[in-house]
């Protein structure tokens, strides 16, 4: 139990890298983003083909699965901007897209990398520490570099004006800043760290496969709202911008505790998609159903009730 | 000196829904002009300010800020020299994002956003002092959403945003129209203080007759998308709303089938 315990520690916080690059387009930007399913397979494909076919340094190699991320959110940033495609249609298209893009990059629908170092094997003959507890670890570290930046970004001007483009687009268009290119830049920011993590995860799990994307952004999404509900009962709740980033990677955590939990209790993995759109359809319907219930429970015959 | 020569706008040219918003505006704006603009529904009053920000590209004609054509130039390129309040007051401020946040980013309006932090120390300092000057006690609140201020704090918030820093010329899209009476007076009131303080050159529309005879140093009615009458200085002040509608009915040769007009 407690390596699987571990593992999922692991994984969650790796899958934690891409639920804030989920949290850049849905909560920020307030458009749920589907190239993610797309580019989290890109930049594990990407990442497995280097390490395995040339030879790149595996650090390198997640270098590159960053930046084809990142091209995979420009396309979908050009799709929705320039041509204004709906945004989710925009994401659905690269999304599909890179299906195809992702089995030629590797020229099959999977790419083992079993003899090949990656960075936690290289880091785990450095320390002398089993691999799982150094994926953990440098997962914790990158995660906490990723939140600082990212905290430091949005706190800048640009990133000020990125946060206000997904709030008011009116307002900061009066404001003078050309939100296709605000947008531009959470997609692609958003989508570097997804392809990020995909090659994070490639190397973690030693492998690349074309479906390893499918349901990430519902995932995301659901990482998202465990983060926020759990935020939800701190003192003060979620207001600091950096306790709303940190809360995505927490959240992702527990997500893959949940399900690692009810796998060990014999439920079909294949479930756990169905699993992930249950948290994400409860946790945005209960607020609305709740309102809904308050205005109706609120009426009376009579005068108002001032009690 | 804003200067608009034969403004054209039609909207959904060639379908069934055509709408001709403007046919032919020409229009001179002196600097410490502050011009109150009215018309029916349809008459193009919105349309004009929305032309001047550049929301929608121009079928022809030119429009001149202090001599420079900024006809072509894009709704954010314009943002520089324009300070803007709308009618909704949830257009004009970003509702999840902090007072000081907000004020910060119209501080920045029109210039390079880069990579300086959105707010400095020194505005988080010399904020306070702008926002107690609105006397709705939002200086205390710095940090308080947006979203939790009434409309009125809002549309006050966003005056205030738009002559941050100086605009060329501010654009008032009826922006009192969704606010009570009462608010909507305080809201006018801080408008004519900070037009005069800063000797803004102001385009205002408003629905309400009054208000536009009693505002600024000039009057314009609109009419099917052009200026049927141009009033400034004493036969200005000396007009009343009967007068108004006379002239109204004068130019156009109708009566002024508008009873939000009438009726405010």
């Amino acid at each position: 139990m407690s390596v699987a315990l571990q593992g999922a520690i692991s994984q969650g916080i790796l899958w934690g890298i891409m639920v804030l690059g989920v949290f850049i387009t849905f909560r920020l930007l307030d458009i749920p983003d589907m190239t993610v399913d797309g580019s989290f397979a890109l930049g594990g494909s990407v990442v497995a083909v280097l390490i395995v076919n040339a030879h790149v340094h595996p650090a390198v190699a997640i270098l590159a699965g960053m930046i084809a991320g990142g091209l995979a959110g420009a396309i979908t940033g050009v799709l929705t901007t320039v041509f204004e495609i709906p945004a989710i249609l925009a994401g659905i298209l690269t999304q599909i897209s890179l299906w195809s893009i992702n089995l030629r990059i590797m020229g099959k629908s999977n790419t083992p990398l079993l003899a090949n170092d990656t960075i936690f094997s290289d880091a785990s003959r450095l320390t002398g520490l089993p691999q799982s507890t150094v994926s953990a670890l440098m997962g914790i570290i990158i995660a906490i570099v990723i939140v600082a930046v990212l905290y430091w970004f949005f706190g800048t001007e640009i990133g000020s004006a990125l946060r206000a483009t997904g709030n008011n687009e009116d307002m900061i268009r009066a404001l003078g800043v050309n939100t296709n290119r605000t947008k531009m830049i959470a997609l692609v920011l958003s989508n570097a760290l997804v392809g990020l993590a995909g090659g994070l995860i490639c190397q973690s799990q030693k492998y690349a496969d074309i479906g390893m994307g499918t349901g990430a952004i519902v995932i995301g999404l659901a990482a998202i709202v465990i983060g926020e509900v759990l935020g939800r009962l701190l003192p003060g709740g979620l207001t600091k911008f950096g306790a709303r980033l940190a809360a995505a990677v927490v959240g992702s955590v527990v997500y893959f505790l949940i399900r690692a939990f009810v796998l060990q209790m014999g439920m079909d993995a294949n479930d756990m998609k169905l699993l992930s759109a249950v948290i994400v359809v409860l946790a945005l319907c209960i607020p609305v159903v709740w309102e809904k219930y308050k205005l109706r429970s609120s009426y009376s015959r009579g005068d108002d009730q001032d009690a | 000196m804003l200067k608009l020569s034969r403004v054209k706008k039609t909207f959904n040219k060639g379908t069934v829904t055509e709408k001709r918003a403007l046919t032919g505006v020409d229009l001179v704006l002196n600097d410490g002009d502050f011009v109150t603009v009215i018309g029916g529904n349809g008459a193009g009053k919105s349309t004009l300010l929305n032309m001047i920000a550049g929301v929608y590209p121009l079928d022809s004609g030119v429009i001149e800020l202090d001599g420079k054509d900024i006809s072509r130039m894009t709704e954010p390129q314009r943002a520089k020299y324009l300070g803007r309040v709308f009618q909704d007051p949830m257009r004009g401020t970003a509702a999840d994002m902090q007072i000081v946040e907000n004020l910060a980013l119209a501080k920045r309006r029109g210039l390079h956003r880069g990579l300086a932090w959105g707010v400095t120390k020194e505005e988080k300092a010399e904020f306070p002092a702008l926002l107690k000057k609105l006397d709705l006690g939002l200086d205390t609140r710095m940090e308080a959403k947006v979203g939790l201020l009434s409309g009125g704090q809002r549309q006050a918030l966003t005056l205030l945003m738009a002559t941050l820093t100086q605009p060329k010329l501010l654009l008032l899209d009826e922006h009192t129209a969704a606010l009570d009476p009462k608010t909507a007076s305080k809201v006018l009131n801080l408008t004519e203080e900070i037009v005069a303080e800063n000797n803004l050159t102001t385009l205002m529309v408003t629905h309400n007759m009054n208000d536009a005879i009693r505002l600024g140093n000039r009057l314009i009615m609109m009419h099917e998308g052009h200026v049927i009458y141009d009033v400034a200085g004493e036969e200005k002040k000396s007009l009343t709303v009967p007068d108004l509608l006379q002239k109204f009915e004068e130019v156009s040769g109708g009566e002024f089938a508008n009873d939000r007009m009438l009726l405010s």
